[in-house]
């Protein structure tokens, strides 16, 4: 027996925004579409519209990350939304019950909306299953399971690059097993289109069963890459390794790093990305991460035009109201 | 319900007339225009050529400054402000295509000072029709209409450009 | 007290018995079936009309929240429970708090089962003291005390020279080993199957080779230490091949499954319901699949119900941090007679391994339809069905996998000991 969507209001609008599986490519290119309106305002003046004056999203925040978290108080502000930023080290709330509490007295404070970033696959889907309904949540990043914003700005960067999907070859480059940007990307790319998705790494840093997500599986770099359109490099994740499953960095770079000979097996006009933040030496040589194929910078600034975006419509849906109005303002 | 097609060509010409006076009112301040997304950048856009202005056409989407967001949610179709010139100390022409309660030409406004700071606001709209909610007013006109309520007054267009009034329900 | 049971369908899978006719109890046994005794004057009579009538069911594995963990639940509601669907014997876990490996905490099990009065509570002693699978417990004692076994619990001993001294030890008390099959190393604090769907969800994972791999190393000592093992709640297709080569290979070795790996697969974790997240974790639909053939080929003998009642803050967090188990014991009897409408199994097939194959298996006179054997009796209408709403449960634990499934199989009338217990 399946759930229901729980990311989709009844109309099927965005209400919160947790996972790319179960939204269709419709609703991928719309955020697409909005997050490039949005790109315009930091470049204003006045960086800001007051779409969301009056709200509070609330930044709540299990696991540390100072970029993630800017971004989304960045975003937040420049739709004129307050912002409160609780940092909860995962030891102090070891059961659900803390974080229920947690929600609770935010909720009693007349919230919006949560950001949740948290060490738990699933925590976001779980706590928005808790809020009430007026709350929309937005996945920061959980576990290993999902990071769909971060997924969403690089689909940004890459269309702004190569405008057609449906012609690409992609390639996700380490650490897949423990990686929630590449469970994101793989479904955000396959419900997209492109014509070829590959994922490389060594057998233990590629899980199971991946091939039903979508992509082929490589373990020789030279051969993943050939003729790739877009290669995507993943951050080798010391901190969630917990058995034996790579002998030294130095192995890994010989075998995994991405450098320009490496990079030379895909096509001429192939572009590079990077999550952030970057292990240079250790998956990336700096010539590469710094070189002309290289759009890492922008991926960070297209974050907070996609938070933006994602910020917006599901805020903009309330459980009462009806389909958004076709255009023309007879005001 | 019955439509009722009227010549849109000649309230241009004549608004065309009309922005020309109130420019040269101000000869001090350097003019540029404004449309407001769509209907109304079908207007600036006429008017524009006629007058065969040099700084580029500005485009307004005022979706993000609606006072009705929270209600109605994104426009699924989103195309982003454009203004290709700098704001500050200008004669701004503001175009539109209906002017009714006047809360978008309010939330028009409010996008414009988020740019910069205008000398000055001149208001042009082919059709200035009752219902108004807030006070605001034009300064150039094509056509003022007085509507039963239950009666819209659309532009349809781009080619060619028509007026249409439905009764609605 | 005499009781008559009349108008039923008897059916015993022990004696192939199926036939209509009627049930007589007094002083606790079975008196006689079909005619009634010489003289015999029945102080209840039951109307059995439409229902099977057949041996209480014998539920190999429960985990009951007495001692230690009564916010999850009580012996007085989990046995109502468990009557109220037919099962009246219950082998318990020795994972109560503290742990059942002293003869004190065996004897307070016993003491609130007599006081509650209403199912059969057999204690399954713990094999390592703490089931810290170091030390050895008392085993002799614990079988003194009224234990049927010994059992690792849900923590498979890391030490093979420990399991080795413990079977050897366990044997030499005639005492049945109940295994929990599961390499804690390669079991990595998972909590789902691996495989695909623990890979979308990015949630640890817990190899097939975990239990495969434990499950030959038990077969293996097993047959160098003589012990007589049962393999507990077992998940993989593969586990089945072994267990079956080995009994052919004439080990005396059994295994049960727990009810709901026999209708769930791991897609029922589907977006992380921590209602699915049990131990052994639900695998692949081709699992299941073999597990069911198991039960129709004897390699697998019964089914329990691995019940574990749950507050609701245990399954209420993100996904791995919920405790694993199932309140499953007041359905055991309707989801195993699923199979049989499901035409996977034969209702003789489903009520042997319900119960005169566990009796068998913990090596006590139950489990059957004879003359002087204790009357623990379960009436039940096959054609009357029930929608499982966790909200009408009776056990305290509403953490049911199965909720809105509608099953066949209403128990009407339970007797344990010749007493009715149900309904209350």
């Amino acid at each position: 027996m399946t759930q229901t969507n729980i990311q989709l209001d009844k109309n099927g609008h965005l209400k919160h925004f947790l996972s790319i599986y179960g939204l269709d490519r419709d609703l991928l290119m719309r955020i697409l579409d909005h997050a490039r309106s949005f790109a315009g305002v930091g470049e204003r003046a006045v960086k800001k519209v007051p779409l969301l004056r009056g709200k509070t999203i609330v930044n709540l925040f299990f696991e540390p990350s100072t970029r993630t978290r800017t971004t989304f108080e960045l975003a937040a502000k420049r739709l004129s939304a307050d912002v409160l930023n609780i940092n909860i080290s995962s030891s102090a709330t070891k059961k659900g019950e803390s974080l229920l509490d947690t929600l609770q007295t935010l909720e009693a404070m007349h919230c919006d909306m949560f950001v949740v970033r948290h060490a738990k696959s699933g925590a976001a889907h779980y706590i928005a299953g808790k809020v009430a309904p007026h709350i929309s949540v937005i996945n920061g990043g959980d576990g290993r399971h999902s990071h769909p914003t971060q997924a969403m700005l690089d689909m940004f960067t890459i269309r702004q690059h190569k405008p057609d999907f449906s012609r690409l070859k992609v390639a996700i480059v380490g650490d897949i097993l423990h990686s929630r940007v590449a469970r994101s990307e793989i479904h955000a790319l396959t419900t997209l289109g492109v014509e070829e998705l590959r994922v490389i790494g060594p057998r233990t840093l590629i899980p199971t069963g991946i091939e039903a997500m979508g992509p082929r599986v490589f373990h020789n770099l030279e051969q993943g890459l050939e003729d790739v359109d877009v290669v995507i490099m993943l951050r080798l994740q010391h901190e969630r390794m917990r058995s034996a499953l790579l002998p030294s960095e130095h192995e890994y770079f010989s075998l995994y790093g991405l450098t320009p000979q490496k990079l030379a097996n895909a096509k001429p006009d192939a572009i590079v990305m990077h999550p952030g933040p970057i292990n240079r030496g250790i998956e990336i040589d700096s010539s590469v991460a710094d070189g002309k194929q290289s759009v890492i910078l922008q991926q960070v600034s297209h974050g907070i035009a996609v938070r933006m975006a994602v910020m917006a419509m599901t805020m903009g849906t309330l459980a009462d109201t009806g389909t958004a109005t076709e255009s023309g303002h007879e005001d | 319900m019955h439509t009722e097609a009227m010549s849109v060509e000649g309230m241009i010409e004549d608004m065309a007339g009309q922005v020309m006076a109130v420019i040269k009112a101000h000869p001090d301040q350097s003019p540029v225009m404004v449309g407001i997304h769509t209907g109304g950048t079908w207007v600036a856009s006429e008017i524009h050529k006629r007058l065969a202005m040099d700084v580029p056409l500005g485009e307004l989407n005022i979706a993000f400054y609606r006072d009705d967001f929270s209600r109605i949610g994104m426009h699924p179709r989103v195309s982003p402000s454009r203004l290709p010139f700098d704001i500050e100390d200008r004669h701004v022409i503001l175009v539109d295509d209906v002017l009714y309660t006047g809360r978008t030409i309010r939330a028009a406004m409010n996008e414009l000072f988020d740019y910069g700071r205008p000398a000055r606001i001149s208001l042009a709209v082919l059709i200035d029709r009752s219902g108004r909610e807030l006070p605001i007013q034009a300064d150039i006109t094509g056509k003022t209409m007085a509507l039963n309520p239950g009666e819209h007054v659309k532009l349809t267009g781009p080619e060619p450009l028509a007026l249409v009034v439905k009764e609605s329900g | 007290m005499k009781i008559s049971i009349l108008n039923g369908h008897l059916l015993d899978p022990a004696s192939q018995l199926d036939k209509k006719q009627a049930l007589h109890v007094a002083d606790g046994e079975i008196a006689a079936l079909g005619r009634a005794p010489a003289g015999f004057q029945p102080d209840l009579e039951i109307d059995a009309k439409d229902c099977i009538v057949c041996p209480g069911l014998i539920d190999l594995c429960t985990h009951l929240p007495e001692p230690g963990r009564e916010h999850k639940g009580s012996m007085a509601s989990e046995t109502l429970a468990a009557v109220s669907g037919g099962v009246t014997s219950l082998c318990c876990q020795p994972d109560t708090l503290p742990i059942l490996d002293n003869p004190a905490v065996a004897e307070l099990v016993h003491q609130r089962a007599r006081q509650v009065n209403r199912a059969r509570v057999l204690p399954l002693a713990a094999l390592t003291e703490g089931l810290a699978g170091k030390t050895l417990t008392d085993m002799n004692a614990m079988k003194t005390m009224g234990c049927i076994g010994v059992s690792n619990g849900n923590r498979d001993i890391a030490n093979a020279e420990v399991l080795r001294r413990a079977l050897e030890y366990a044997a030499s008390c005639d005492m049945t080993v109940f295994l929990f099959c599961e390499d804690p190393d390669l079991k990595n604090n998972g909590v789902v199957h691996e495989g695909s769907l623990a890979t979308r969800l990015g949630l640890p994972a817990i190899p097939a080779s975990a239990e495969i791999l434990s499950v030959s190393r038990a077969l293996l000592l097993a047959e160098q230490t003589g012990a007589r093992i049962h393999i507990s709640r077992i998940s993989c297709g593969d586990s089945v091949a072994m267990i079956k080569a080995a009994q052919t290979r004439g080990l005396p070795v059994t295994a049960d499954v727990a009810i709901s790996h026999l209708h769930l697969d791991d897609t029922a974790v589907d977006e992380f319901n921590a209602l699915c997240h049990l131990a052994p974790p639900l695998r692949a639909e081709s699992d299941r699949q073999a597990l069911i053939a198991g039960l129709r080929d004897g390699s697998i003998s019964a089914i329990c119900s691995d019940h574990f009642p749950h507050d609701v803050d245990a399954k209420s967090a993100p996904f791995s941090q919920t405790e694993a188990g199932a309140s499953t014991v007041e359905h055991l009897l309707a989801l195993s007679l699923k199979l049989v409408t499901d035409k996977q199994l034969s209702s003789m097939q489903a009520l042997a391994a319900l119960s005169c194959q566990p009796a068998h298996i913990i090596g006590l006179d139950l489990g059957r339809l004879a003359p002087g054997l204790p009357a623990d009796i379960c009436i039940f209408n096959p054609r009357e069905a029930v929608t499982i709403q966790a909200a009408d449960m009776l056990s305290q634990g509403k953490n049911t996998p199965f909720e809105d499934w509608t099953i066949n199989g209403k128990v009407n009338h339970t007797l344990v000991n010749g007493r009715p217990v149900y309904p209350a």
